[in-house]
């Protein structure tokens, strides 16, 4: 049984993943805004067979909050093995072009947050020497393109942020997992066509545990968009620019 | 996007929004007043026709948590969206199974509802909705309202085989049956003709399941030769849920391979099986509840022009000899699927538009060709002259008149929308055609 704390754990893909935790017995703390849906999902998950599974209310981007969470939450569960860190929001890379206070919203949800919260379990885990950080990134911080860079930017920003975190917490038995999902069929991208490249949450779930089984560094899920983005990244810059992605 | 039922056809051009939290689903009922939009709830899609399809649809299937469980009584409350799958795979190893399960188990629990889905225990245990303690339901006047046999009984006899026409249902309570084992023993049945496949389900009546697949082609001595199949959940064994399936139908596959596939499995078992009754066979629930389950979107093995099933009941008071004729009228066509399905229904509920009724009925595929709609106007005629009636669920092309002559509780399933406010909120494809408005 593994003790996990599930930070955003209203979105599809978390609650997807949650699911597969919790048909394993492992024990679960639930934190996110919509407390009320937390609870409906807790109920599920423990029906499903979850040990445990506690709701925890936490706003991200309430950064003075981000300790004392994630010390109720290691007391609910008695320890934290694994923390996962899931919550985003798809900037509207238009209106952040117009107002760049709305930029700066986007990265605070999409970046600082993430790299706040996992300061704060960084130094947790590096002293009770085990443990794995799991952060959901995405294909759209391997570029940057104009359609959304602001997200884009955040989601590379964590990146290099988790690439630094694995080296520094390497020799203390800390695994840093990055997940770089490419198309997922959820409310986050409800308004888009959706063609054969979208994946389903259950199927990014199951890669996601799979990962953390095998203490992997970075996967892009499914994986076929590993493929996708080395040829993204091979377009040479002066063709890029007129790409218009 | 285009959307479609099971049976591609038709495809509609509809605006869908997945639901995926009760007060999404409030707020998105208060906008679609104020905008004027018809909504039309949609589950899996596992309808073959236009049940589900409509201009605006709300998906449910992400809508699909487990609320509460009662290890000892074996209720279970479920959001609407749940899937029969989902339901399997969680309470299996605990020792419980569906009280009524469709022939897939990609149907969700709202689905169930609407279509007050059989299985092959209808003749003893009824239907699906009977199973259904209550549910919340949010309706045309904006409200969610808990109903059940007891509290609001016209809305819950409207709601159950309602097609989703009342309204948005929301969650469920529904009793599972236990199990001791999730191997069923099924035992197989040669009859050589209808007359002796009836005599067969009156003889097995006390079988817990039965079902039979009939030769649809062929005529005259051996019209209604069939293979019977009766099945029991073991006593003893392992509650072991069954793996998923691997077969993916590609995208474009030509239509007659359907027909060899189900021609030859029959064959294997009617010909090569030389004793007339085979002893008993231990079996997965999966194979026999839900073989096409392992060969996934099988239904584009029809091909581009997508295909109708016909489903049709015959009262037992009309006589077995008004089965003969339409299936005669069927082999004769040279249109219809190979093979057919046909059970027993034992009596049926009191809900509005509920389809099974005591007698017989009968299910087949006509692939979509020229003739097709002509032909099952004809057959409509037959069933409707003796009494009986078409499924709605898996209807595509049943005209208003007579719908109306097949379920004369129409009026009184108006009235009741009436009361709830369903009228130009609730509607689909389908409910249009018919002349549900
Ligand atoms: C291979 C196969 C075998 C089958 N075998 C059987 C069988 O043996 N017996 C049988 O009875 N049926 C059978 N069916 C039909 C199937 O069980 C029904 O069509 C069922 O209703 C499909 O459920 P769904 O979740 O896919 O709903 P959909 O097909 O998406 O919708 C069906 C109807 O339910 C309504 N609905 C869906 N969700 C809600 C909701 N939340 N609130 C209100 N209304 C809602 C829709 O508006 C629509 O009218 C079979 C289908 C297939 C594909
Ligand atoms: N869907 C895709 O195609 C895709 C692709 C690549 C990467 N991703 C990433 O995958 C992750 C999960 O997204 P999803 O696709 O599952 O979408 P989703 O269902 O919309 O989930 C996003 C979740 O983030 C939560 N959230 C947003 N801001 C928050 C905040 N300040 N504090 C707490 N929670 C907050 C939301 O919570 P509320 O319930 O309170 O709104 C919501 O549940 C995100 O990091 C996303 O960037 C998604």
């Amino acid at each position: 049984m593994k003790r996990i704390l599930i930070i955003g754990a209203t979105s599809a893909i978390a609650e997807a993943t949650a699911r597969v935790f919790a048909a394993r017995g492992d024990a679960l703390v639930l934190a996110g805004r919509d407390t009320q849906q937390l609870s409906r999902i807790a109920d599920d998950l423990k029906i499903r067979g979850a040990a445990q599974a506690n709701t925890l209310e936490l706003d991200a981007n309430d950064f003075a909050k981000h300790e004392s969470a994630i010390q109720q939450a290691t007391d609910h569960l008695g320890g934290l093995d694994i923390a996962l860190i899931a919550h985003g929001t798809l900037s509207n890379q238009s209106d952040c072009e117009k107002d760049f206070s709305l930029a700066l919203k986007e990265l605070n949800s999409n970046a600082i947050s993430v790299m706040s919260l996992l300061t704060v379990l960084a130094n947790r885990m590096q002293a009770q020497k085990s443990g794995q950080l799991a952060v959901i990134g995405s294909v759209a911080g391997d570029r940057g393109r104009p359609s959304n860079y602001v997200y884009g930017t955040a989601k590379a920003a964590v990146a290099t942020f988790c690439e630094g975190l694995r080296a520094r917490l390497y020799s203390h038995n800390v695994n840093v997992l990055l997940i770089k999902p490419g198309f997922v069929d959820t409310p986050m991208t409800a308004a888009f066509k959706k063609g054969p490249l979208w994946a389903k949450p259950d199927l990014i779930a199951k890669l996601i545990v799979r990962a953390l089984d095998r203490r992997a560094a970075i996967i892009y899920t499914p994986s076929f968009w590993a493929l996708i983005m080395l040829i993204i990244r091979s377009i040479p810059r002066p063709i890029f620019v007129r790409l218009k992605l | 996007m285009n959307l479609h039922g099971w049976g591609r056809y038709p495809i509609v051009d509809a605006q869908v929004t997945q639901v995926q939290r009760e007060a999404s689903a409030l707020q998105l009922l208060e906008n679609a007043q104020s905008k004027q939009q018809v909504l039309t709830p949609r589950g899996l899609g596992r309808s073959y026709g236009d049940s589900s399809l409509g201009d605006h649809v709300i998906d449910f299937s992400l809508q699909n948590r487990l609320i509460n469980f009662n290890q000892e009584s074996g209720l279970l409350e479920c959001e609407a969206g749940t899937s029969l799958r989902d339901i399997l795979n969680v309470f299996i190893p605990k020792g419980w199974f569906l009280p009524v399960t469709p022939g897939t188990q990609f149907v969700t629990v709202g689905g169930a509802i609407a279509s007050d889905v059989h299985g092959k225990n209808h003749h003893l245990d009824g239907s699906f909705s009977q199973y259904i303690e209550s549910f919340r339901i949010l309706t045309g006047t904006n409200e969610v309202l808990e109903c059940s046999a007891d509290q609001r009984p016209d809305l819950f006899r409207a709601t159950c085989g309602g097609m989703g026409l009342t309204g948005l249902i929301l969650t469920a309570k529904l009793r599972l049956r236990p199990i001791k084992s999730s191997d069923i023993l099924c035992r197989s049945i040669r009859a050589e003709n209808l007359e002796q496949l009836i005599a067969l389900f009156d003889e097995h009546v006390d079988s817990p399941y039965s079902v039979a697949w009939i030769d649809c082609l062929k005529g005259g001595a051996h019209l209604g030769r069939s293979i019977l199949m009766l099945g029991e959940h073991a006593e003893d064994g392992p509650l072991q849920v069954a793996g998923d399936a691997g077969l993916t139908i590609p995208k474009l596959f030509p239509g007659e391979l359907l027909n060899h596939t189900t021609i030859s499995a029959f064959n294997t078992l009617y010909y090569h099986r030389s004793p007339k009754t085979m002893a008993a066979q231990r079996m997965s629930y999966r194979p026999y509840f839900y073989p096409l389950d392992s060969l996934n979107d099988w239904n584009r093995m029809y091909g581009r022009k997508g295909f109708v099933q016909y489903q049709f009941m015959i009262p037992k008071t009309s006589g077995a000899n008004s089965m003969r004729k339409i299936i005669e009228a069927i082999a004769a066509s040279g249109k219809g699927s190979f093979l057919a399905v046909l059970k027993t229904f034992g009596p049926g509920n009191n809900n509005d538009l509920s389809f099974p009724g005591e007698g017989w009925t009968l299910a087949l595929d006509f692939r979509f060709d020229d003739g097709v709609l002509e032909l099952l106007d004809r057959l409509d005629e037959m069933v409707l002259d003796v009494g009986g009636r078409v499924y709605l669920t898996k209807d595509a092309r049943l005209k208003a008149q007579s719908f109306r002559r097949a379920y004369p509780n129409w009026e009184k399933f108006e009235a009741t929308r009436a009361r709830y406010g369903a009228h130009g909120r609730f509607a689909s494809a389908q409910s249009l055609r018919l002349g549900l408005l």
